[in-house]
């Protein structure tokens, strides 16, 4: 099979690119950025499995997020003097991501689309809101610093970005893999039953709810993750980290790259970072040296995201790498008739292969 | 007991801002079935709108005798205008060609151009807040020792004779037949000779200019605001929108004094006030979706197949 072949070649060369990266490039600051790019790739995959998945849209990702790293924030740190290893405190943040996930999911699953989406808003909008209020267990705006190093075999982090990397490159790696296990799984197929249609996927036996929660419970557990990582690189949790943009900022990447496709929503996550951390401050530079002191780009990247999600939904809706469930699904396989001739010879095609 | 009255004025002069806005949504909703995200954007538009006409006219202070109507008018039209125009451009650039889409698309859509308006509000004003200027002359009256002021008769009795006139329109008016039409079955509503992109981009213009005079009204109430000031204003509309039933009229003005209300008492009587509001208001919207998904005056539909 030489296309899968070709597949394998190429996961291996990009697996070996990445793990080579911080020596080929000892730039501190670069590899820092693709530390956060890999948190934010995390939360994407995460997202991924609610919204791109399930097709539920959450508008307030973010909150689970800032459970991720307020966990960590509070169960390793000085705070109440509780010292939870980092290594233990990713399953222990995500598992306490997840519960959120179910309790915060349960009040909607009787609610239609748009109206799920705006409840999860609200969600997104209570959550950093109680984080800063209840001043006395998280310091209020001031968030919560100085909290534990991770160390691997007695030796510790410290300040520089590559261990964090290598671990984020790991948690992306196992994120790939059970994604797309849950993808291919009796799961997976219900996700997708539902979110091309609930009704008749529950007259299908479906459980909807069992598969509507298991859902939200996994998506969030990616940025339980996601939360813990980046806290501890950061050294820091404070509530304005989590606001309504980051959940946008999530939501544009899996629009950019295409929902519902694993490939996808990663390049989409880590051009948008790209474009975020690279591209706006160099071209601020360059306006700058150009004599325009007062152009601040960096300052417009939500109007970017704003740009993306118009232009990407009224263009091409299933992103920029679809997958062929949600091309059918925006173009109407059956009122397309080379879309659904190329999705009969896949279909022959993959049912003579073994 | 005079707190509480006094906490009962503030809100429904809050709630008459709420109701302004909540009133674009509930009739974006009810014809093509669409959360307008970027309309909370649009009336801090209309604050902006009506900003710029006062300092083209060189107004920056009270205003006094028979000048007052004819600034405020102008101020008030003219947002009114520029946000239902802006309002239809929305429509016709971001929503119309998603009109048969998956639901969740032209959501997303909204989402865009909320992001959008509110950058460019921020590329014109700059990020901090503005000041507005206190056009109107601000006596108030005490009742009691409830302290009722100009501003707030303003917020109250524009919210309600503009709710008036729509109510009007919509019930008396073929325009507001054909509207409630399309509402209802769009394509039955075509075939009988009903122009569907005319009457969904005349909802936007009606919504949208509602939106600006609420503009209008919060930067005389609050005299500052700035590019961000729609986000949450929206979001607190649109729960009001719900809570009385969305796709209905005078449930968005009921659920927009309402959350008004909601919103000063839990100030006043939550230890922590100010901060738990908006947590407070969240949270009525979870509840009211999750036991009353119609809202108050919704009649609730049988779910489409």
């Amino acid at each position: 099979m030489p296309a899968r072949r070709r597949a394998a070649v190429t996961i291996i060369a990009i697996g070996v690119a990445l793990l080579a990266f911080p020596f080929v490039d000892r730039n501190n600051a670069q590899i820092d950025f693709m530390a956060n790019a890999g948190a934010f790739i995390l939360l994407a995959l995460g997202l991924n499995i609610v919204v791109g998945f399930a097709g539920l849209l959450d508008l307030g990702y973010a909150a689970f997020f800032a459970i991720g790293s307020y966990s960590y924030a509070m169960l390793a740190s000085q705070q109440f003097g509780i010292h939870i290893p980092f290594w233990v405190m990713l399953f222990v943040a995500s598992g306490i991501a997840a519960i959120f996930g179910i309790l915060l999911g349960a009040p909607t699953l009787r609610l239609r689309g748009d109206y799920l989406a705006i409840v999860t808003l609200g969600f997104g909008e209570i959550v950093p809101q109680t984080f800063l209020n209840l001043e006395k267990y998280t310091n209020g705006p001031n968030g919560i610093s100085s909290l534990d190093q991770p160390s691997l075999f007695g030796k510790a982090f410290g300040f520089s970005a590559t261990p964090y990397y290598y671990v984020t490159l790991v948690l992306i790696a196992l994120g790939i893999v059970v994604a797309s296990n849950l993808q291919n799984s009796r799961l997976g197929r219900a996700w997708m039953a539902i979110r091309e249609d609930e009704l008749a996927a529950r007259h299908m036996g479906i459980n909807t709810t069992a598969a509507k929660l298991s859902a939200f419970a996994l998506g969030a557990s990616f940025s339980g993750l996601a939360g813990v990582v980046y806290a501890a690189k950061l050294n820091l949790v404070s509530p304005d980290e989590f606001q309504f943009n980051v959940s946008v900022l999530v939501l544009s990447m899996l629009v950019l790259g295409g929902m519902g496709n694993i490939a996808g929503v990663i390049i989409g996550s880590f051009v948008l970072s790209f474009i975020n951390s690279f591209l706006l401050p160099q071209s601020t530079s360059l306006a700058h040296a150009a004599g325009l002191v007062n152009l601040d780009f960096t300052n417009y990247r939500f109007m970017l995201y704003g740009v993306i999600l118009v232009l990407m939904m009224l263009f091409r809706p299933e992103g920029l790498i679809p997958s062929r469930q949600r091309k059918a699904e925006f173009h109407e396989a059956l009122s397309d008739p080379t879309l659904a001739a190329q999705e009969q010879a896949e279909y022959s095609g993959a049912a003579a292969a073994p | 007991m005079e707190i509480f009255f006094q906490q009962v004025v503030n809100g429904l002069s809050l709630g008459g801002i709420y109701a302004l806005i909540a009133l674009g949504y509930t009739m974006v909703y009810g014809i093509i079935e669409l959360i307008n995200f970027a309309h909370g954007d649009v009336y801090t538009l209309g604050t902006f709108f009506s900003l710029a006409i006062l300092s083209a006219i060189g107004v920056s202070g009270e205003v006094h005798g028979p000048a007052l109507i004819g600034i405020v008018a102008l101020a008030v039209l003219s947002a009114m205008l520029l946000c239902g125009v802006t309002g239809v451009l929305i429509e016709r650039l971001a929503y119309r060609r998603l009109r048969n889409a998956p639901r969740l698309a032209p959501l997303i859509t909204a989402i865009g151009m909320s992001f959008i308006l509110e950058n460019v509000m921020q590329l014109w004003r700059g990020p901090s807040p503005v000041p507005f200027p206190q056009v109107i002359p601000n006596p108030s009256a005490s009742f009691g020792g409830v302290v009722v002021s100009a501003k707030q008769v303003l917020v109250v009795g524009l919210a309600v004779v503009m709710m008036a006139a729509l109510q009007v329109f919509i019930y008396n008016t073929k325009l507001g037949k054909a509207m409630r039409a399309t509402a209802q079955d769009r394509d039955a509503a075509q075939l009988m000779g009903i122009n569907i992109n005319t009457t969904i981009a005349l909802t936007f213009l009606i919504g949208s200019a509602l939106a600006g005079a609420a503009g209008f009204v919060s930067g005389v109430y609050y005299g500052t605001t700035w590019f961000f000031n729609g986000f949450e204003a929206g979001l607190k509309a649109f729960t009001a929108a719900v809570l009385g039933g969305i796709g209905n009229v005078a449930g968005a003005m009921l659920g927009g004094f309402l959350i008004g209300l909601v919103e000063a008492v839990a100030t006043q009587y939550i230890p922590g006030g100010a901060q738990w509001s908006n947590v407070v208001v969240f949270s009525v919207l979870v509840l009211v979706l999750i036991f009353r998904p119609s809202g108050l005056l919704g009649e609730s539909l049988p779910e489409k197949v």
